[in-house]
C-alpha cells in the first residue's frame, strides 16, 4: 500500500516535473478560452484548473492523467450562468461533485460498456463542433486584423512543433501574438476587456445562494449534466492514458475522486472541470507517468497567473480563438470519416443522431442519451431476428425455432408457424437453438400450442435450454388444465 | 544462445522484408523471435475510441501483424508477439535493451514517408542507441 503510494508519486519524478510544467504552459490558454466560452471571469476557470489538478493528484484513480476547466463543462454551463450568475455556478460545482461522489460509490465505471463507441465518437465530434462554434460570435462585426491574428496563431501552433517539440507551442503562438498586438498598437480586444485577473490565492467561501427548494430546482439539472458529461470524459479519458502508459487504472475511485475535486473547487470560487484528453496525451508524451505530474502542473499553473497576471490581460482574444480552433480540430475524431464505408450503417446512425441532437440541445448529456437509446432500439431489432425452419414426416410437423424469443421478437415468431397444417396430427418443436427470455416468449409459446391444439393437434416442445424452461414451468398456461386461448 | 532476436514491424512491407531477414537470421543462430509492435500515443485515443474494450483493440493490433505471424509459422521459427506503447523508436530501443536481445531486425522505411521527413527515420534512432547488432533491411 506504502510503496504503491510512493511509486505513484515518486517513482518517476523527473520525468513528472518536467511533464507538469508542460502543462502548466499548455492549461493557460485553454483555461482562458473556456472560461469566456462559459461566459465567466477568467479567474473562474483558472482556480478552477489549478484545484482541479491538485485535488486530482491526490484523489484521482488515474495517475498522471490531468484534469482542469475544460471545454465540455464550459457548455454545458453557459445557459445556468447566463440567466442566474457566478453564485449558482458555484452552488452548482458542488452539487456536480456530491452527483459523482454518489455515481463513483454506485460503481458507475461498470455502466461505461453500455455506451456504445458510436456514441463515444458521437460525443467527442459534437464537443469540437460546439467548440468551434463558440469561436465564430468574435468574428462577429470584427477588423481584419482579428483575421490575420487567427491565421498566424494556427500557423505558429501547426508549424513551430516542426522545429521545437519540447515548448507547447500554443503558448508561443500567445506570447508571440501578445507582443505582435502591444508593440503594433494594434485595436483588437483582448482578456482584459472580459474581466480581471487577480493576482491572489483562490479563498474558501460558501456559495451565496438561498439554501432552499427554488434554489435546488434552478442547479440540479444542470449539476446532473455536468456530473455526467464530466464523468463521460474522464472515464474515456482514463482509458486513453490507460492504454498509452499499458497500465490500468480504478475508474469507480476516479469517479469519487472527480467529484471530491468539484466540490473543493466549488468551495474555491472555481467551474466544475473534469478530466481533458488533450492535456493528458500531453502529459504521457512528455513524459508525465505519476501523481506528481498532476499535482505539479496545478501548482505550476497558479504560480504563472499570480506572476504574470499583468501580461495575461494584455493577451488578444484573436490568439485564444485560434487556440480554440486547434482544440476543437484536435479533438474531432477524424478517423470517423474513414470509417462510415467500414462500420455498420446502424453505427453511423448513431453517432450523427448523438451529434446533431448535442448541436439542437447545446447539451453534450442529451446527444449521449440520444445515442444510447437509439443504438439499444437497433440492437434490440438487431437480434429480434428469429428463424423458423420446418419439415414434415408422415402425419408430424417438425418445426425448429431459431434465435431469441423476447418482446420484439414474438410477432414474427409466431406469424412463421402454420396454423391450419393438413393432415398433421403431431406438431415438434424443437428450441435447441432458441432462448426464451420473458413473459412475452413464454406467451407466444402458449399461443402456439393452445392454437395446434384448437385445431385438434398435439404440440410437443423439445430441447429448451434450462432457463428458457424453468421459465416456462412458471408461467405458460399450456400445460395448466383447462387452459384455452384467450381473447387477445 | 541466449537473447531473443526482436523483430520491430510496424505491419507494412518493408518491415515483411524484415521479418524473411530475421528469419534467416533464427534458423541459422537457432534463436527465437520476438515481434514488437508500438502503438503511438497518438494512435491509442482514435483505438479507444473505436474500439469496445481493451480485449478487442489488442486483438485489432495483433491483426496487423498477421502476414508476419504467417511467415513465423511456415518457416517453423518459435516467435512470441510484444505490443509496445510509446514513440516507435525509444520505445523499441528501451524494450531491447532492458529484454537484451541478441540482434534487432528493422526494416529500414515505415508506413509513412511524410513522417518519416518530419521525425526521422526509425531505425536510424534505434541503430544509434541500442547496445546490440542491428540489421536494417532495405
Amino acid at each position: 500500500m506504502f510503496t504503491q503510494l510512493k511509486k505513484e508519486w515518486f517513482g518517476n519524478v523527473g520525468g513528472d516535473i518536467l511533464s507538469g510544467i508542460v502543462v502548466a504552459l499548455a492549461l493557460i490558454p485553454e483555461a482562458l478560452a473556456f472560461a469566456i466560452i462559459a461566459g465567466v471571469d477568467p479567474m473562474v476557470s483558472l482556480y478552477a484548473s489549478f484545484s482541479m489538478a491538485v485535488v486530482i493528484a491526490f484523489m484521482g484513480g488515474r495517475p498522471a492523467m490531468i484534469s482542469a476547466a475544460t471545454g465540455a463543462m464550459a457548455l454545458v454551463m453557459v445557459t445556468l450562468v447566463k440567466d442566474h450568475g457566478l453564485q449558482y455556478l458555484f452552488a452548482t460545482t458542488i452539487l456536480t461533485g456530491i452527483l459523482q461522489i454518489t455515481f463513483g460509490w454506485l460503481n458507475v465505471a461498470r455502466f461505461m460498456k453500455f455506451i456504445p463507441r458510436s456514441v463515444m465518437v458521437g460525443f467527442v465530434n459534437a464537443l469540437s463542433i460546439l467548440i468551434f462554434m463558440a469561436q465564430l460570435p468574435h468574428f462577429v462585426g470584427s477588423s481584419m486584423a482579428m483575421y490575420v491574428f487567427v491565421a498566424a496563431t494556427l500557423a505558429i501552433i501547426y508549424i513551430f512543433p516542426r522545429f521545437v517539440k519540447s515548448i507547447p507551442s500554443p503558448l508561443v503562438a500567445i506570447v508571440v501574438m501578445t507582443i505582435v498586438a502591444v508593440v503594433g498598437g494594434f485595436d483588437l480586444r483582448t482578456v482584459g476587456d472580459l474581466g480581471n485577473i487577480t493576482q491572489s490565492l483562490p479563498s474558501f467561501f460558501i456559495p451565496d445562494v438561498p439554501l432552499n427548494f427554488e434554489t435546488l430546482s434552478i442547479i440540479f439539472p444542470t449539476a446532473l449534466a455536468l456530473s455526467m458529461v464530466g464523468l463521460l470524459e474522464s472515464l474515456l479519458t482514463a482509458s486513453i492514458v490507460d492504454d498509452m502508459t499499458d497500465t490500468t487504472s480504478d475508474k469507480n475511485r476516479e469517479a469519487r475522486g472527480q467529484g471530491i475535486a468539484n466540490i473543493v473547487t466549488g468551495f474555491f470560487g472555481g467551474m466544475a472541470g473534469c478530466a481533458m484528453i488533450g492535456q493528458s496525451v500531453i502529459n504521457v508524451k512528455s513524459g508525465g507517468r505519476g501523481r506528481l505530474s498532476t499535482f505539479v502542473a496545478g501548482t505550476f499553473l497558479l504560480f504563472l497567473i499570480i506572476v504574470l497576471g499583468d501580461l495575461v490581460v494584455k493577451i488578444p482574444m484573436a490568439a485564444l480563438v485560434g487556440v480554440m480552433i486547434m482544440v476543437s480540430i484536435g479533438t474531432f475524431d477524424w478517423s470517423s470519416f474513414k470509417a462510415f464505408t467500414k462500420i455498420p450503417i446502424t453505427d453511423s446512425i448513431v453517432m450523427v443522431v448523438t451529434v446533431v441532437t448535442v448541436l439542437i440541445t447545446h447539451d453534450l448529456s442529451k446527444g449521449v442519451f440520444a445515442g444510447i437509446l437509439l443504438s439499444a432500439i437497433f440492437f434490440t431489432a438487431k437480434i429480434s431476428k428469429v428463424e423458423v425452419s420446418s419439415s414434415r414426416k408422415g402425419d408430424t410437423l417438425y418445426y425448429k425455432a431459431a434465435g431469441q424469443i423476447f418482446f420484439a421478437s414474438v410477432t414474427d415468431l409466431l406469424n412463421d408457424f402454420d396454423y391450419q397444417p393438413e393432415g398433421v396430427t403431431n406438431v415438434h418443436i424443437d428450441f435447441s437453438e432458441a432462448h426464451i427470455w420473458d413473459d412475452s416468449g413464454v406467451a407466444a409459446v402458449d399461443k402456439i400450442v393452445l392454437k395446434y391444439r384448437d385445431s385438434g393437434i398435439q404440440t410437443v416442445l423439445t430441447g429448451l435450454n434450462e432457463a428458457s424452461s424453468s421459465m416456462m414451468k412458471r408461467m405458460a398456461v399450456h400445460d395448466k388444465e383447462g387452459s384455452k386461448l384467450s381473447g387477445h | 544462445m541466449s537473447g531473443r532476436i526482436l523483430l520491430a514491424s510496424d505491419g507494412s512491407n518493408h518491415a515483411l522484408r524484415a521479418a524473411e531477414e530475421a528469419i534467416k537470421l533464427a534458423k541459422v543462430l537457432n534463436k527465437e523471435i520476438v515481434i514488437t509492435f508500438v502503438v503511438d500515443f497518438d494512435q491509442s485515443k482514435k483505438d479507444v475510441l473505436h474500439s469496445v474494450g481493451s480485449i478487442e483493440r489488442e486483438q485489432k493490433r495483433k491483426k496487423q501483424l498477421q502476414s508476419t505471424e504467417q511467415k513465423m509459422k511456415e518457416a517453423g521459427v518459435p516467435y512470441s508477439v510484444q505490443l509496445l506503447h510509446g514513440i516507435p523508436g525509444p520505445a523499441i530501443v528501451d524494450y531491447a535493451n532492458r529484454e537484451a536481445v541478441s540482434y534487432v531486425v528493422i526494416g529500414s522505411r515505415g508506413l509513412n514517408s511524410l513522417q518519416e521527413m518530419v521525425l526521422g527515420s526509425v531505425s536510424h534512432k534505434v541503430a544509434k542507441r541500442v547496445n546490440c547488432p542491428v540489421l536494417i533491411v532495405k
